[in-house]
């Protein structure tokens, strides 16, 4: 069945059955691989996206169900000024091990501050409790949010 | 940072450069020109370069390419291996290009395993002395070649970033221009190497080179590989650890759109299918028969009852020292017994393998910590020749030893021999947890003698699976497991009359291998846990207690003292808060670790705060080793809080994050590192936090609620609405 996506700005336009979850289309009809499979059932936040905007786990989120909605990816998230912040104090504060898990971090950590430009410790254990990072990256995590979110440099 | 994308030989390099530098750096994956995203080894290319070893190549425009022989899977061994070359190389760091190194045991093997490893916190130990003696042979013959050009003599030479300096007639040759002419310069047998005082790049926090594309979605791991023509399988293996394949109906999974076709082997079934899905959604339509075969019956109840009779055997002596008898019958005795459970790996990346397998040749795409092995054991599956085998590694998307194994890559070939074409097969989370190389089950049985306030005797006996015996058997002697007993036999405290021995006790049926920490991970949770125990039997604060025995421990002493400090240790307490210490001399480095951490009336255990202080030697980038103790410590104490696998009907019990719990961001303490300066040799950084973590814990728990745990995870259980 053609489906037509916008993606990163772009419109997409593949086969894919409607229950496919987008993590797949994305990775393995598209060729995005930037977007990350880590559990297959929303436990661990690697294969977040952004749909309008809002952090979703791709891996349970049957493409059918995006319809005309913006999805954005890690590929394309630097292109909006809190995205390039957040990689930025990724970057600045030396986040990253494995890496891994970290397309789905900053996809998360990108939301939450679009949508609270001052999150403080609770709004962050809020809205990354959902990612699983195994190098345990996590204090480097809560002080690159904050870094993003006062603006201030590393 | 930008991946070296070569559509093909005709891409200028100045517009590579150009991209590269506006990012700083450069990783090179040379990509041809038929797949968006397949990262073809590099071949090692040395015409027209200088290329004086296995590690550093330079080109004639000066481009400095660097080969690392050990992987990158989170531990920033990229960056720190790249500093160690550039440092007595005088490279221009801010250009270097870095390429994995193809599967070669005789240029890349490990020093210390003499095998291309990647493991047990020893890449920059073991390598150390040899990449320095690399970058400076290297230097050392371009400054041949340029003094030879200028006709001076070569101590008149100086050089930095990248250039060989004359300085007394202020000329100046940058190292591409004597790519040509070093390549003709004997290299000298005895080189100088740099006093650490003039080091410009070991010891400075500096960025690492791989981070930049892992922000951006464009860092290319072994799942991410993509040929053309590719199929995607999964797999289901026997979930009975040694069952096969009985009787599979696969017609429902025929009939599901993008299945193209269904393998059975004798201890799996994959599906084959358009992508992940079809191959996901067939696979659940499949109804297979499964021939569970004699371990049908195993459970973890069974498997300990072994284990505790095992470990009240004698064992093998692996150390002793002193008169044991008499230091056990003199003054006051305490007995314990430790227990460790299974635990599964579970790296962020499932594992994974791609094959493109031809009648005459083999090609994989993968991340693991052993290339070598995956070359030998693939070429086995494939029934090939090795050196028909091709392996393309890749960043991992965390090892911990999972990637030790090279058990995804003989499956991927096995189920290629079945497939028409390249195949990437992706283990689901549940088969990946399921069918781990488990850490295994121990048992730690410890006696010992108090006198005044000191240990007189200490008998310590660890009973568990010997992973080297299967996994590097010449290195299995006498019975002895020196992984199994490592940091037991070395222990860091005064003891007059020491004893260790070793039990060899296979699980049946679960397959053990190699975990974060390894043996240490074990015997340090052992040792600390009962040194706490020892010292409020002694009436003593459990950091003075250990103060008294570290007399030729110095550098163990200072790191604990300054955590002490700097964790207020014997500052007062809330109720049910307590301060626990671990310290540890393992892997070279020498760290002491305080955690703080409150028990609530429910047993529910909230960390609060983690100290930890090391002496790590020199610390090649002081950045990376606070970053792996960081991660190190959320690992071990995932482990402590939530880490068990356990075996019911002979098959495993959990199976993905919601029953194989990690720590996540609102349960993670602050943590504070200090880094000791040192100028002794480099120590190993990767595993150290996973092993201070669980018994600072669980003798800030002992501090809290007055309970000796002696089994991991915690049992909330056992310390619900107790005060100490």
């Amino acid at each position: 069945m053609a489906t037509t996506l916008t993606i990163n700005g772009e419109q997409r336009s593949f086969d894919a059955p409607a229950d496919m979850p987008l993590l797949w289309v994305l990775r393995d009809i598209l060729g995005m691989t930037g977007t990350k499979f880590g559990c297959g059932i929303a436990q661990c936040g690697a294969c977040t996206v952004h749909i309008d905007g809002k952090p979703v786990r791709s891996c349970v989120l049957p493409v059918g169900a995006v319809r005309d909605r913006a999805v954005t990816t890690i590929e394309g998230v630097g292109s909006t000024p809190t995205g390039a912040k957040i990689q930025k104090a990724w970057l600045d504060l030396e986040v990253i091990q494995c890496g891994y898990c970290q397309s789905g971090q900053i996809m998360s950590a990108t939301a939450l501050l679009a949508a609270t430009p001052h999150a403080d410790d609770s709004d962050i254990d809020a809205a990354m409790a959902g990612n699983i990072c195994r190098c345990g990256t996590y204090v480097r995590i809560r002080a690159a949010i904050k870094q993003a979110a006062s603006g201030r440099q590393a | 940072m930008i991946i070296m994308e070569k559509k093909s030989d005709t891409v200028s390099r100045r517009t590579l450069l150009a991209g590269g530098l506006a990012g700083g750096f450069l990783l090179a994956f040379h990509l041809p020109a038929h797949a968006a995203n397949e990262p073809v080894q590099p071949p090692d290319v040395t015409e027209g370069k200088f290329a004086p070893n296995a590690f550093i190549r330079i080109d004639e425009a000066g481009q400095t390419t660097l080969v690392m022989p050990q992987v990158e899977m989170g531990q920033g061994v990229y960056t720190a291996v790249a500093m160690i070359l550039a440092e007595e190389l005088d490279a221009n760091f801010a250009q270097v290009m870095l390429e994995h190194a193809p599967p070669n045991d005789k240029l890349y093997g490990n020093p210390v395993f003499g095998l291309q490893v990647t493991g047990n916190s020893n890449s920059i130990r073991a390598w150390w002395e040899h990449l320095r003696n690399a970058g400076a042979v290297a230097r050392a013959m371009l400054v041949q070649a340029a003094a030879q050009q200028w006709q001076v003599d070569p101590p008149s030479c100086t050089t930095a970033n990248g250039e060989v300096i004359h300085k007394e007639s202020g000329r100046k040759l940058a190292y591409g221009a004597l790519a040509a002419s070093a390549s003709g310069q004997t290299p000298p047998k005895d080189v100088a190497l740099k006093d650490p005082k003039d080091f410009v790049l070991i010891g400075q926090p500096l960025k690492r080179l791989d981070t930049p594309d892992k922000a951006n979605g464009k860092a290319v791991y072994g799942i991410d590989a993509i040929l053309p023509d590719m199929k995607f399988a999964t797999v289901a293996a026997c979930p009975v650890f040694g069952g096969k394949v009985g009787k599979v109906d696969d017609s429902a999974a025929r009939k599901i759109p993008g299945v193209r076709k269904i393998v059975v082997l004798d201890d799996m079934v994959a599906v084959v299918g358009d992508h992940m899905w079809a191959a996901k959604k067939g696979l659940g339509a499949l109804v297979i028969d499964w021939d569970e075969g004699p371990n049908a019956r195993l459970s973890s109840k069974d498997i300990w009852q072994d284990l505790r009779a095992a470990s009240e055997k004698d064992g093998v002596v692996a150390k002793s020292e002193g008169d044991i008898a008499k230091g056990l019958a003199t003054g006051e005795r305490l007995d314990a017994s430790y227990e460790l459970p299974f635990l599964a790996h579970a790296p962020m990346e499932p594992i994974n393998a791609t094959v493109r397998l031809k009648s005459d040749s083999c090609e994989i795409w993968t991340g693991t910590q052993v290339l070598t092995r995956v070359q030998s054991e693939a070429a086995k599956a494939a029934g090939l020749p090795v050196e028909k085998v091709t392996v393309n590694n890749h960043l991992l998307g965390g090892g911990f030893g999972r990637k030790l194994e090279p058990d995804m890559a003989v499956a991927a070939v096995r189920i290629a021999k079945q497939v028409d074409g390249p195949v990437k097969v992706v283990w689901t989370r549940e088969e990946d947890i399921q069918h781990d190389v488990y850490r295994p089950v121990y048992r730690d049985t410890i006696a010992a003698t108090l006198s005044d306030g000191k240990i007189v005797g200490w008998k310590y006996k660890v009973a568990g699976s010997a992973i080297l015996a299967r996994w590097l058997p010449p290195a299995f002697q006498k019975g002895i497991d020196i992984d199994a007993v490592d940091s037991a036999v070395d222990m860091p405290y005064d003891i007059p009359n020491f004893h260790v021995e070793y039990v060899r006790a296979e699980p049946p049926a679960v397959p053990t291998g190699f975990w974060r920490g390894v043996g240490p991970n074990n015997n340090v949770f052992a040792i600390e846990s009962f040194m706490d125990e020892l010292a409020r039997k002694a009436g003593k604060d459990p950091v003075e207690f250990r103060r008294g025995m570290l007399g030729k421990n110095p550098r163990l002493l200072a790191a604990l003292n300054l955590v002490a400090e700097k964790s207020g240790w014997g500052q007062p307490l809330a109720a049910r808060v307590g301060r626990g210490v671990s310290i540890q001399p393992s892997f070279g480095s020498f760290i002491a670790t305080v955690v703080e951490a409150e028990v609530d009336e429910q047993g529910e255990v909230h960390l609060h705060h983690v100290t930890s202080a090391v002496d790590t030697g020199i610390a090649v980038n002081p950045d990376t080793i606070m970053a792996q103790l960081e991660g190190g410590l959320i690992f071990g104490l995932t482990a402590a809080l939530y880490g068990e696998i356990t075996i019911d009907k002979g098959r495993v019990q959990q199976s993905n994050f919601h029953d194989y719990r990690m720590l996540r961001i609102d349960q993670t303490p602050k943590i504070e590192v200090h880094v000791i300066k040192s100028g002794e040799a480099p120590g190993g950084i990767g595993e150290t936090g996973v092993t201070a973590g669980p018994p600072a814990l669980r003798n800030a728990i002992y501090a809290a609620t007055g309970v000796a745990l002696r089994r991991l995870p915690i049992d909330r259980s056992l310390i619900a609405g107790k005060k100490a």
